[in-house]
């Protein structure tokens, strides 16, 4: 265990971004973001980003490859992103459990190359939420707040700030860093204890998901509640680009004039040209689909990884969407009426 | 050049022959830039397709994987790829990957079956990858059966191939039907659910399916009622696909993904399936 007085973040901060890039969440026009650091940056007020930090590594658009063709003749070229070591600060807990489920869709063989880069390059340090929000339920999926994960995780106690390796990485990381103190194996107790207290409290904390998973797979999927939860659905996919568990891409070429880039970019189950074939497309209404992204994370990804839900509570589809429908009334209403 | 890999990073290869098999259908020979096969493959496996610039689409292989020399695949004309497909020239190149799928159980679960093959109009592709690969390797296989049907005679996709190799083979029965009466045409009239009916097949036959979903519908109604079991029967789904890894989250039906798990179900695990295919 390790600490430093909060009043010194800013050489932490300029320690970890010697040599590197670091990402601190910080206000940008408003809203709060994960910014490259520069000097005199101040970390956000806002308890959680407005996006998580999936974008750092699975970024909203990405080159996979490129063509020159000429005449009948197509040659490849590489069009990848060179990957420098990165550290990304004030990982919550919840975002930290996202890394987990985007592991195991896209490290699962055959492995996604340009994320599993990003993965060996970054360095995750998670920040404990001294004080989670009434929209925060990551209890409901077993995600302690107070021990937020990541390679390595601080606390934020009074005057002082206590940071602890999980990884071998964070410990690299932790052990460049010479302004680090040493501190008490306990000391981020006190910390720990009272966001435990807040998060005992979380209105939403205790979601009971008894009943989602692969053995109900056909009663939820049959459920009469579908038609009423999805009428209001606008299918603007707002939840799907907030949510830290979502991975859903579209691969597309762009012809730039100087050759052919092929990229891919987020895509979204919400979307009506999603599965859209030559043919017609197999979810004809905003039913099928609005349907199809909470199966995905309540009952189909669960029935497929041991049970672990497709979601972590972060809240953020619950404050953005714009009909304020969400996960949380979806588990409520087809929890209530089926098991 | 070096480039990193990775499985969304296709190969380029050649399209060395296009047959025309129908009004909308042809088929392409693909070879890689070094004229060998590109890749080996199970009957009813899948290989993605593309041109740059055009998109990448999803194809079954229709080609047999004792043919050693080349990759076909049979292509209807319906999109912004397959169009673009039908109107090039040999000597084009294109990108391919694969092969995707679990294919057809020809190695373990169809061995030594007596064989029922269910095919209608371009739902012949993946399957004639079947029949190929069982007549190559007939000690294996018990008696075959194809039944196959289009909308006329000139829909009938390798039309020529049925008539010269299949049709004249021991131990070989071609049933063909086309929907309606056609001048030139002395074989059987009708759909391909009610054909197999009247055919009145033996029900220890294992069954290999594919075609449009309303014939699979109503053809597996008709099984059912003759007596076969869904565990009998399989059959090859496609869905719209990006990435044909299990990443990109097109093709998830359930608790599975067709281009992974699939695209080849047996019939009594699509019971187990929402029905959003």
């Amino acid at each position: 265990m390790k600490q430093l007085p909060i009043a010194r973040l800013p050489e932490l901060f300029a320690a970890m971004a010697a040599g590197r890039t670091l990402y601190i969440p910080a206000d940008d026009g408003g809203q709060a973001r994960f910014l490259p650091y520069r000097d005199g940056m101040e970390m956000t007020r806002a308890l959680n980003t407005v996006r998580s930090a999936k974008d750092l590594f699975f970024p909203q658009t990405e080159n996979l490859v490129g063509f020159q063709v000429r005449g009948r003749e197509i040659a490849l070229e590489e069009t990848r992103d060179e990957v420098e070591p990165f550290v990304v600060f004030g990982v919550r807990a919840c975002d930290a459990a996202s890394f987990r489920i985007l592991d195991t869709v896209f490290l699962a063989e055959p492995a996604d190359t340009f994320y599993q880069t990003r993965r060996a390059c970054g360095t995750v340090v998670t920040l404990a939420c001294g004080q989670p929000e009434e929209t925060c339920f990551c209890t409901a999926f077993g995600i302690d707040p107070a021990e937020p994960g990541g390679d390595a995780a601080c606390w934020m106690d009074g005057e002082t700030l206590y940071l602890r390796a999980n990884t071998e990485k964070g410990a690299q990381l932790l052990d460049s860093l010479p302004l680090l103190e040493e501190a008490g194996d306990d000391a981020p107790g006190t910390a720990q204890a009272a966001i435990r207290a807040v998060a005992e409290r979380l209105p939403l904390g205790k979601l009971d998901l008894t009943g989602f998973d692969g053995a109900h797979l056909m009663e939820k999927f049959n459920h009469p509640a579908w038609a009423k939860l999805s009428e209001s659905c606008l299918g603007c996919g707002t939840c799907t680009f907030v949510c830290p568990t979502c991975q859903c891409y579209d691969i597309r070429d762009f012809d730039t004039g100087r050759g052919v880039r092929r990229f891919r970019c987020w895509d979204s189950c919400m979307y009506s040209d999603f599965t859209m074939m030559a043919h017609g497309t197999n979810r004809p209404t905003q039913l099928e689909r609005f349907r199809q992204r909470f199966m995905h994370k309540l009952v189909y990804y669960p029935a497929d990884h041991d049970g672990v839900y497709g979601c972590v509570g972060c809240g953020r589809c619950l404050t953005r969407c714009p009909i304020s429908m969400n996960i949380v009334k979806v588990a409520k209403t087809l929890g209530e009426e089926t098991t | 050049m070096n480039l990193r890999k990775d499985p969304l990073i296709p190969m380029v290869g050649v399209v060395t022959d296009i047959r025309t098999d129908t009004p909308d259908v042809k088929t392409f020979r693909v070879v890689g830039l070094d004229g060998k096969k590109p890749f080996t493959h199970i009957p009813g496996q899948c290989a993605m397709l593309s041109m740059p610039g055009v998109g990448e689409a999803l194809f079954s292989i229709t080609s047999s994987p004792t043919n050693l020399d080349y990759l076909e695949f049979s292509i209807k004309k319906c999109g912004c790829v397959t169009t673009w497909l039908h109107e090039i020239t040999p000597g084009q190149q294109i990108t391919l990957r694969g092969p995707y799928g679990n294919g057809f159980p020809v190695d373990t679960e169809l061995r030594g079956k007596d064989l029922l093959i269910i095919a209608g109009g371009i739902g012949l592709a993946p399957v004639r990858s079947v029949i190929n690969y069982v007549r190559a390797n007939r000690q294996n296989y018990g008696s075959l059966d194809i039944v196959y049907g289009s909308r006329s005679k000139e829909d009938l996709v390798d039309y020529q191939e049925i008539l010269d190799e299949w049709c004249r083979e021991d131990g070989i029965q071609v049933h063909l039907t086309i929907d309606r009466e056609q001048e030139g045409w002395d074989g059987h009239v009708g759909f391909v659910p009610n054909y197999v009916k009247e055919l009145n097949f033996d029900t220890s036959k294992t069954v290999v399916m594919c075609g449009p979903p309303i014939m699979i519908k109503f053809t597996l109604a008709g099984l059912l009622e003759l007596g076969f079991s869904r565990e009998q029967v399989y059959t090859t789904f496609e869905l719209r696909m990006k990435c044909a890894l299990g990443k990109c989250g097109r093709c998830n039906i359930g608790d599975k993904y067709v281009c992974k798990d699939g695209p080849v179900f047996r019939l009594d695990q699509m019971t187990q399936l929402p029905d959003e295919y």
